[in-house]
């Protein structure tokens, strides 16, 4: 099973994100944006959005939502890190999770744009990218991590 | 100027444990090319012709002695005792080996510096005015909101991979010095009807291979709202900006393609989300800011008794009373001027200075100058609180040191970029053509007569050199493997921006000194008293120029 990076821990995932797998009843299902919107919309699942896609349109059904998936097609298309944000802006509470290709060295700030999984397209990189979870002790600006910029906590 | 407390200092210190182990694992072979590729860029380090380029973020161009002392020492012990100025205020060095960039970024962050977002896809150094807190036609000083601007901008976490670069610019003055009409934002402070200080905003601008002159979004912000309003924007753009296309991923393309009526829409949406959320401004942060900027403290001088002084030194000596007129303006306090002092003498590279040069503007502007400096977006150095009566002496030590041209203004203080000496990027060298033209306009009679002139060179179309934005603009183009000069005419980089427009078919590198003589005769022959080349131009336009310079081509 695939692993990835969750409360600071190195896990196996119980997801299950190609829907022509076989299906094994333990594992959860995740669906692309579309096929979710043309699903009965069970409770409990999963969603990958793509870059591109509109979050807006997830708003109304978070709490049927244990996972959020947010693919990076190369770790250069930033996208989605806005789109990180943009979720927990508008109240969404469950696994944030970035997948695709993520350097280790992007945990940091995928971290602060409110990511709390990661899952790297090279499961190798799992090991450095843990390590390199905390990057900076400070920070300037307000993020999802710490909502207040380092100018109202500055002593 | 900014000084670091604990947090800034760990940020940096902090930054540079992490590119440490970049390269350590780059160079293990555990990140490839490709993914190493942004991680130096964002610490300033290109991969050069010859060698790697180091490129040193200079924060809205303030520096003090220590940081000059420590660029002479770097240059020295790391490079080949040389380092140039960019059209950003940054500092770059063309030397240095991957290495030892790690020690270099460590040695950087001794003296409060870095070199974090010189480079890639993410907001870069915010730009001002070089003549900040001290020009007589300023309105506020634009300082304390680079600073703002900075630390906001500095490893932002959700703005680190843009489609593109991202420039900022801040204008505090009635006159345009920082060129805001060419950023990807412009900000420009200024006082609503009712007399409180805010930023009318522009987007869009840029040069490149697509030049624009920004739009304005926002007639008025109020101060407090400034970074929430900018977080909104850098969405926008992150969200929309094209990624298929490099040519294309600029902020300018973008709001062309929306239209800004439809951008300016998009930017509100986003905004009402972080309108007066917790990174709304405080009066006490903008106090705190400001404090930084505070006068240094002047001395209170008989204006008249200065001048006079002055005055009489220029009449004894007409080289010293050239200088003077030429690379001094007014200053806020009496009795004061700022300094320009020129990177342009004939034979430097514009932009250049030594080592042994760095060691001597630390040691004067201490003398001089309350130990700061600036660097400027045309690539020279100003001196911003110099004592009139102190100017002889500053003019003596600068001209043994090979500082003093006196040529601030005029046409052969060129702006250009690296050019392909240098750069990977370029079509073509740029610096043998300034070089050529400092030689061929070196009478200072002649220089002097052509009034106030801007000529700005670019190797290639990714505009370094601000070509679109010159008086005379010269862009490097490659046919066919052979180096070619295009020259546009009538750019302006001020309040009243424009894009040059190109004058017609392109030149070999020997023809461009007599290119500009002909170029200039026909301003000679058709200004009107104390016009400008530019007011003259605008007047008369391209076709007696045309006809001018493309006469001798016989058409057989």
């Amino acid at each position: 099973m695939p692993a990835l990076i969750r409360n600071n821990k190195i896990v196996e995932d119980e997801w299950r994100f190609d829907a022509s797998e076989s299906g094994n009843v333990a594992v959860k299902r995740v669906y692309t944006l579309l096929d979710w919107k043309e699903s009965d919309r069970p409770a409990n699942s999963g969603v990958q959005m793509e870059p591109g896609d509109d979050c807006r349109e997830l708003a109304e059904v978070f709490p049927r939502l244990d996972l959020i998936a947010v693919y990076f097609p190369a770790f250069t298309d930033g996208r989605g890190f806005s789109m990180a944000r943009e979720l927990r802006d508008l109240g969404y509470r469950g696994e944030l999770r970035a997948r695709g290709h993520i350097l280790p060295d992007q945990l940091h700030f995928l971290r602060r744009c409110g990511f709390d999984a990661f899952q790297p397209d090279d499961s190798s990189r799992l090991e450095p990218s843990l390590a390199r979870l905390q990057g900076f002790s400070e920070h300037y600006q307000a993020a999802v991590d710490q909502p207040l910029p380092l100018f109202r906590r500055r002593g | 100027m900014y000084a670091y407390d604990h947090y800034d200092q760990q940020l940096v210190d902090e930054r540079v444990a992490q590119f440490r182990d970049q390269t350590s694992r780059y160079l293990a072979g555990d990140l490839t090319d490709a993914e190493f590729l942004p991680l130096r860029l964002q610490n300033g380090l290109y991969v050069q012709r010859l060698a790697p380029m180091l490129r040193i973020a200079v924060p809205y161009g303030l520096l003090s002695a220590v940081q000059v002392r420590k660029l002479g020492q770097i240059t020295r012990d790391y490079d080949k005792g040389y380092a140039h100025i960019s059209t950003r205020q940054n500092i770059q060095i063309n030397w240095p080996r991957l290495e030892d960039v790690p020690e270099i970024l460590a040695q950087l962050a001794s003296v409060q510096m870095h070199a974090i977002q010189t480079s890639g896809n993410c907001i870069r150094n915010t730009t001002t005015d070089q003549f900040a807190g001290v020009a007589a036609d300023e309105i506020e000083d634009p300082r304390p909101y680079c600073e703002i601007i900075r630390q906001w901008s500095t490893l932002h976490p959700e703005f680190a991979f843009l489609p593109r670069k991202f420039k900022i610019a801040v204008c505090g003055s009635h006159e345009d010095r920082a060129a805001i009409h060419a950023h990807d934002i412009g900000l420009e402070l200024h006082a609503n009807a009712a007399g409180e200080m805010g930023f009318r905003v522009l987007v869009g601008g840029g040069l490149g291979r697509t030049p624009v002159i920004g739009s304005e979004i926002c007639p008025w912000l109020e101060r407090r709202h400034l970074l929430s309003y900018l977080e909104a924007i850098l969405r926008v753009y992150n969200k929309h900006g094209r990624r298929d296309n490099k040519y294309k991923a600029r902020i300018k393309i973008l709001v062309k393609a929306m239209g800004v009526d439809a951008f300016r829409r998009a930017v509100e949406a986003e905004w009402a989300s972080l309108k007066d959320g917790p990174t709304t401004l405080t009066k006490t942060e903008i106090t705190r800011m400001a404090t930084f900027f505070s006068p240094p403290p002047y001395e209170q001088l008989d204006a008249a008794a200065e001048t006079a002084a002055i005055d009489e030194a220029a009449a004894a000596e007409p080289l010293f009373a050239n200088w003077l007129r030429r690379n001094t303006v007014a200053h806020r306090v009496d009795g004061y001027r700022a300094v320009t002092v020129s990177l342009k003498a004939t034979g430097n590279p514009p932009g250049d200075v030594t080592d042994s040069q760095l060691d001597l503007l630390a040691e004067l502007c201490e003398q001089f100058s309350f130990g700061e400096l600036r660097t400027t977006h045309q690539q020279n150095i100003v001196l911003a609180d110099v004592r009139e009566r102190d100017l002889h002496t500053l003019w003596r030590a600068l001209q043994a040191g090979g500082l003093a041209s006196p040529n601030a203004g005029y046409l052969t203080d060129i702006i250009c970029c690296p050019g392909g000496d240098f750069c990977s990027l370029a079509n073509a060298k740029s610096i043998p053509v300034a070089e050529a033209i400092q030689e061929r306009f070196d009478d200072l009679d002649y220089l002097y007569d052509m009034g106030p002139l801007e000529l700005n060179i670019s190797g290639c179309m990714n505009a370094c050199g601000h070509h679109h934005i010159g008086h005379i603009g010269i862009l490097g183009v490659d046919k066919k493997g052979e180096e070619f000069y295009q020259v546009s005419l009538g750019g302006s980089q001020s309040k009243d921006a424009s894009i040059g427009k190109i004058l017609g078919p392109s030149f070999s590198r020997a023809e461009m000194p007599d290119v500009i003589e002909k170029i200039l005769s026909v301003y000679v022959a058709e200004r009107l008293e104390d016009e400008t080349f530019l007011q003259a131009f605008r007047r008369i336009g391209m076709q007696p120029f045309k006809e001018r310079v493309y006469a001798r081509v016989d058409p057989q």
